[in-house]
């Protein structure tokens, strides 16, 4: 694997060495450039939003315009009335598509079905949020938090489909021989023995997807609305952590920018904090399969 | 399948059951068994089967929805839509050229931006990289991946067009002002701004793709080079990077797809002006945008027809592209899954 310094090799000519030298030079500087506006925005991130974290913050809804103070207390739980909405009508369906293409899917079917979930991967979020607008919020007449939630959800499938596909196909076949050996029906072997066996790398995939769409604010902008309210109705609109972070960013007065940077760093934490525990995972290796 | 090949276990049992000593019994009771059995297997594949089609299901619904209600932009202005440049709602006239345009040039400065950067950091990590240190270069690049496009945004706003302001647009104008690209007065809110920040959105994905498709290059390739008296950078050119082109490609696309979908970062900091304009000193509109920041406050049918028609418009333009992606990452890794998004 290692390649040996070409360079120390007699006969070759200096331009051809400088030119290496100079190429190595650039692939260092690209990723100097690369990793530094990552660093510029996680410092910005905790310089400016941990200044601006308080109590309140957690505990109070936001203040009409013009009165300092106020928290975001009521988008932080309306973000996670919303996710847990997306979560279970994405997940259910997620898993579901996931356990067909491994376990039924070696058919023209299980290739349109894989095919389309990676098309439905790349659909701009914006647009999901006009299909969710279309079937909920035109029948509800109203935005909700559960508008929201399925335009996530939407946003969810593919992910979980995709990652428990290669989970399940990881779990070795004499497993399931052995289930099916043993007179266990094959809807039960695929639950309780190879399902089960991939528990941890299924939840990685369903974090993975989780922290795509807790971030997203495009989808929720004319599904769930916003709110300045308390609200744990699902089919009430609703303030969520981003929405509240895009007002508060477009808006002329600091204390509100103050406030937005807070709100960044509250999700940036919940997002990358979900993200390094499923690498976590993953590096100690606690897939169920051996 | 794994039915076929291995025949239910308890079939044996329940035959010698019968045979042996209870011939008059019916053999209602390993039948109903077998029958439980199989009834659950049947509901089980079908309700799996539905969760499966349901993936097909919901992109017909997009498309179903899309169409549905963009109706009657599409019988009011026909092809003329995608032509007109007047977006003008009080007198009901619309025109989705600016959109395109801002979308188009956006994308194409992010790309002009991100594609060399990527491809470097990708070559750096599977080829020059001590291996200890590759895990985690790779996973702060992605985590670039995990920001939020609200957060950039946020960010553009305060630090990045501040900077542009302050520092870059007077130098971009002195030494390339005669290109035409970076003339007229700068705010800060514009084209170029735009075109950096999605340019650090898409850098994680086109380069994690990248990293993949350079990882399945096979090593005798290298070696081969190597031993011809390659130097290193030779060996990347001639073996990696000219085996992986296709890949490459295909990463690039996949990068395109994402930035022409981009929303909230783009809007915040673009400038949000219907104008088209050659310079990127100055604002526009993308599609994205234009659907964020006018959706809920369209008053009339047929202006929310011609948002859902931008809606249409982009999904699209975005399918064509990443399928075209898909294709080209496919042909190199052979169908191996992509994990483009994570």
């Amino acid at each position: 694997m290692e390649t040996k310094p070409s360079s120390r090799v007699p006969d070759i000519s200096l331009r051809r060495r400088l030119t290496d030298h100079a190429m190595t030079g650039l692939a260092i500087l690209t990723v100097i450039l690369v990793l530094a506006p990552l660093v510029a925005v996680f410092g910005d991130l905790v310089y400016k939003g941990a200044s601006s974290l308080n109590w309140a913050f957690f505990t109070q809804t936001p203040k009409p315009v013009g009165e300092a103070g106020g928290g975001m207390a009521n988008a932080i739980v309306g973000s996670v009335l919303i996710l847990g909405v997306a979560s279970l009508i994405g997940v259910p369906f997620g898993v579901g598509a996931g356990i067909y293409l491994a376990e039924y899917g070696r058919n023209r079917l299980g290739s349109a079905i894989r095919f389309t979930a990676d098309v439905l991967n790349g659909v701009p979020s914006i647009v999901m949020g006009i299909v969710a607008w279309a079937i909920v919020v035109l029948y509800q007449r109203h935005f909700s938090a559960l508008a929201g939630g399925v335009a996530l959800a939407i946003m969810m499938v593919p992910t979980i489909c995709r990652t428990t596909e290669e989970m399940l196909l990881l779990v070795p076949r004499s497993l399931r021989e052995a289930a099916y050996g043993l007179g266990v029906p094959r809807w039960r072997t695929t639950l309780s023995i190879t399902l089960r066996t991939a528990t941890s790398g299924v939840i990685t995939g369903v974090m993975l997807a989780f922290a795509r769409i807790a971030g997203e604010t495009a989808p929720l902008l004319f599904t769930t609305f916003g709110s300045p309210y308390w609200n744990l109705q699902p089919n009430q609109p609703t303030a969520a952590l981003p929405l509240q972070i895009f007002v508060y960013a477009n808006s002329p007065y600091d204390d509100w920018h103050r406030q937005a940077w807070a709100g960044s760093l509250v999700l940036i934490i919940l997002i990358v904090g979900a993200v390094s525990a499923v690498r976590y995972a993953v590096r100690r290796g606690t897939f169920g399969t051996a | 399948m794994a039915n076929a090949a291995f025949p239910r276990p308890d079939m044996p049992g329940a035959q010698s059951l019968q045979g042996s000593k209870l011939k008059s019994v019916p053999m209602a009771a390993p039948l109903r068994q077998l029958r439980a059995g199989e009834f659950g297997d049947h509901a089980f594949a079908l309700i799996i089967t539905a969760s499966g089609l349901a993936v097909i299901g919901a992109l017909l619904l997009i498309v179903y929805e899309l169409v549905l209600r963009s109706g009657l932009s599409w019988h009011a202005f026909g092809w003329k839509f995608f032509a007109g440049s007047d977006w003008d709602p009080v007198s009901e006239k619309f025109g989705a050229l600016p959109f395109i345009y801002g979308t188009l040039v956006s994308s194409l400065v992010a790309l002009v931006i991100a594609v060399p950067l990527s491809i470097g950091v990708a070559v750096f990590t599977t080829e020059m990289c001590p291996k200890r240190f590759r895990g985690s270069l790779s996973f702060f690049v992605e985590l670039l991946a995990a920001i939020p496009s609200v957060i950039y945004g946020l960010w553009a706003i305060f630090v990045l067009v501040p900077i542009l302001y302050k520092y870059v647009s007077p130098l971009l104008a002195k030494t390339l002002g005669w290109t035409g690209l970076f003339t007229g007065p700068f705010f800060g809110y514009s084209m170029l701004a735009a075109g950096i920040i999605l340019a650090i959105m898409i850098i994680p994905i086109i380069s994690s793709i990248t990293r993949e498709v350079l990882a399945v290059v096979p090593q005798h390739q290298r070696e081969a080079a190597l031993a011809l008296g390659a130097t290193r950078w030779e060996m990347i050119r001639i073996s990696v990077l000219g085996n992986a082109r296709a890949g490459i490609m295909g990463a690039i696309i996949l990068g395109l797809g994402r930035a022409l979908g981009e929303t909230m970062a783009v809007t915040m900091v673009i400038g949000n002006s219907p104008h088209i304009a050659k310079s990127l000193f100055a604002p526009g509109y993308t599609m994205a945008s234009v659907l964020a920041n006018e959706f809920t406050e369209a008053t009339s049918n047929l202006y929310f027809s011609a948002l859902v028609e931008i809606g249409l418009a982009l999904f699209l333009v975005t399918i064509v592209v990443n399928a075209l992606a898909r294709l080209l990452v496919w042909s190199v890794t052979r169908g191996q899954p992509v994990r483009a998004s994570a």
